[in-house]
């Protein structure tokens, strides 16, 4: 039951944080300016991409509609998305430490476990509400302003077109691998916050640990491949796997095993060091 | 004899190459207000910290209400209320807000009412909705009060609970102290630099010195087991000289100022001395005791 009440807290805490709002209104603002951008010219951008295509297809119907609209603005915000999340779960133990209130919450009949695990599952809601308000902005709002349609992507095997109704399932499986991908991210930062008193310090550190994952997964160096496929940034665009056609399921299970194993080692690892720590603070 | 609430016994800490605490013992009985007392840097506050299980000792034991801390620690923090150095809540929380997450990790449930009522309690009555970033340094000491009791708790740790607050926030919490005890036989830890406030309020008292607890014991007993040295403001100095070195040949009298003397003597020779003096014709404009809990700590400390 306490530990009930303490995830309710974390949540609280995080819902009553001014900071927590940024990554929404980051979202609303990005998403915004792109719906706009892609309103107003966004044929032409598509032109550009179908033009090298137009001696073998003929494109008819609503090319720029909803559901492409919405795979753009993901593949181009998925990877701003983990500084949104960070900055506020890079915080939850440490800026506790900085405040001083981690004492008075430690001094409360609550074992220092529950209390972690209620932080990380109030991070994750945290991930799932920044997640939601994503798809909400790109697949509905998307789909609101440019109507609905077949999707079109282009990927590294060359153009898949997918049917109107087959679209829906893989934006719902797309945003999950996308959930476990950021809740990840939010593991990581709060495992990160759990070795300093410093608040910044944890979110900077994660974002470092995930540029230097993507510059290390796109070196194309002999020397990284053995644990390329072990990083989490290279499982971070999994999402997209679900509108391949036919759909990868072993490398979509890989992804998603790697990326619980990465989040039970960082818990892990969060409960070890958080339970043995001395509050001097 | 009184139970024992909580037994401490030869506690050590070490942080890196520093040993903050090198070997405390103490207990501390039901109903006692008990002082905890150090110079800056002593081994207090890591003393109570591990009480209080937010740092783990190197070795000895801890015991309160005769469960070790190590593997009852829910249930000891259960029952205990505390203040930390300073109360720190959430700068961007009201005081309500704040008070309604602490309570919710408290095994007692906690009403709206009981909140408010206890903001009441402390003085923080209509600055419910006020947000702590706000408050002055003595609104958050009394925010920190009402956290401590508000599950109430059997046992309270307040470390230097008075620190920066009004002469009558001072009173205040010291008027509060005492009717915990005296009203609700609570268990006080008082851990103070004011070493007036601790004779005043405590009934037993340990101090703590470069890591090791120096003495411990019931205050009073503490206090007359040495000489008192006492301050005598007279009508007639050298005439009270010549009086008392009669009687006391070997008394070492220190002249202070005109009308002042001061003299080691013990302290149930107050009142003869006194008579011996009226009888002679001089006037006592004041008599005061000198040593005091200030003198016996430097003592104990230096010693």
């Amino acid at each position: 039951m306490i530990f009930i009440k303490s995830i309710y807290n974390e949540v609280i805490k995080i819902a009553l944080k001014p900071r927590s709002y940024l990554g929404i209104a980051a979202i609303t603002v990005l998403v915004g300016v792109i719906l706009f951008a892609l309103k107003s010219d966004g044929m032409s951008i598509i032109s550009f991409v179908t033009s090298s295509f137009e001696q073998t297809l003929s494109f008819e119907g609503n090319v720029l509609n909803g559901n492409l609209v919405a795979f753009i603005i993901l593949q181009m915000l998925i990877i701003q998305i983990p500084l949104l999340i960070a900055l506020v779960t890079g915080d939850l133990v440490s800026g506790e430490a900085a405040m001083g209130t981690i004492r008075m919450l430690l001094t409360q009949p609550i074992s220092r476990t529950q209390l972690l695990l209620s932080k990380f599952i109030a991070g994750g809601i945290y991930t799932l509400v920044v997640i939601v308000w994503l798809g909400f902005m790109s697949v509905i709002m998307g789909k609101l302003l440019f109507g609905t349609g077949d999707l079109m992507v282009l990927n590294s095997d060359g153009l898949v077109i997918l049917q109107e109704a087959d679209v829906n399932w893989r934006y719902a499986g797309g945003f999950l691998v996308a959930f476990l991908a950021l809740f990840t991210v939010s593991s990581l930062s709060i495992c990160l916050s759990c070795f300093t008193d410093n608040s910044i310090g944890p979110i900077v550190t994660t974002m470092s640990i995930i540029l230097l994952f993507t510059i290390i997964g796109t070196l194309d160096v002999h020397v990284f491949d053995s644990v390329r496929p072990f990083l989490l940034t290279s499982h971070m665009a999994s999402w997209r796997s679900f509108f391949e056609d036919p759909l990868p399921i072993l490398d979509i299970k890989n992804s998603i095993l790697i990326l619980l194993i990465h989040n039970v080692l960082l818990i892990s690892i969060s409960i070890y060091v958080f339970n043995k720590k001395d509050i001097t603070a | 004899m009184s139970e024992k609430i909580i037994e401490i016994k030869s506690i050590a800490k070490k942080f890196g190459l520093f040993e903050a605490v090198k070997d405390v013992s103490f207990h501390v009985n039901q109903g006692d207000v008990f002082g905890f007392l150090g110079p800056n840097g002593a081994g207090k506050s890591t003393t109570i910290r591990c009480m209080l299980s937010l740092v783990k000792p190197d070795s000895g034991s801890i015991e309160i209400f005769g469960k070790s801390i190590f593997t009852h620690r829910n249930d000891i923090l259960a029952r205990t209320g505390s203040i930390i150095e300073k109360p720190d809540f959430y700068k961007y929380l009201s005081a309500y807000r704040n008070l309604e997450i602490f309570s919710r990790l408290s095994r007692l449930s906690t009403s709206k009412q009981d909140i408010y009522k206890m903001l009441d309690f402390v003085g923080l009555g209509g600055r419910e909705k006020d947000k702590f970033s706000g408050f002055s340094h003595g609104m958050k000491q009394r925010l920190g009060i009402a956290q401590t009791l508000l599950h109430n708790p059997d046992l309270i740790v307040l470390d230097e609970p008075t620190t920066g607050l009004d002469p009558q926030g001072i009173i205040d919490i010291r008027n509060l102290i005492l009717r915990l005890k005296n009203e609700q036989h609570k268990t006080v830890i008082l851990s103070s630099h004011n070493l007036a406030e601790i004779e005043i309020i405590c009934n037993r008292m340990v101090i703590i010195n470069k890591g090791v607890s120096v003495v411990e014991g019931e205050v009073k007993a503490l206090m007359n087991n040495e000489d008192l040295v006492v301050r005598l403001e007279l009508s007639n100095k050298e005439k009270a000289k010549a009086l008392i070195l009669a009687q006391y040949p070997n008394m070492t009298i220190t002249d202070i100022n005109e009308t002042n003397i001061e003299l080691p003597i013990e302290k149930s020779m107050i009142s003869e001395l006194n008579k011996d003096l009226v009888n002679a014709g001089i006037g006592i404009f004041s008599i005061e005791a000198k040593r005091k809990l200030e003198d016996y700590f430097i003592k104990m400390v230096n010693t």
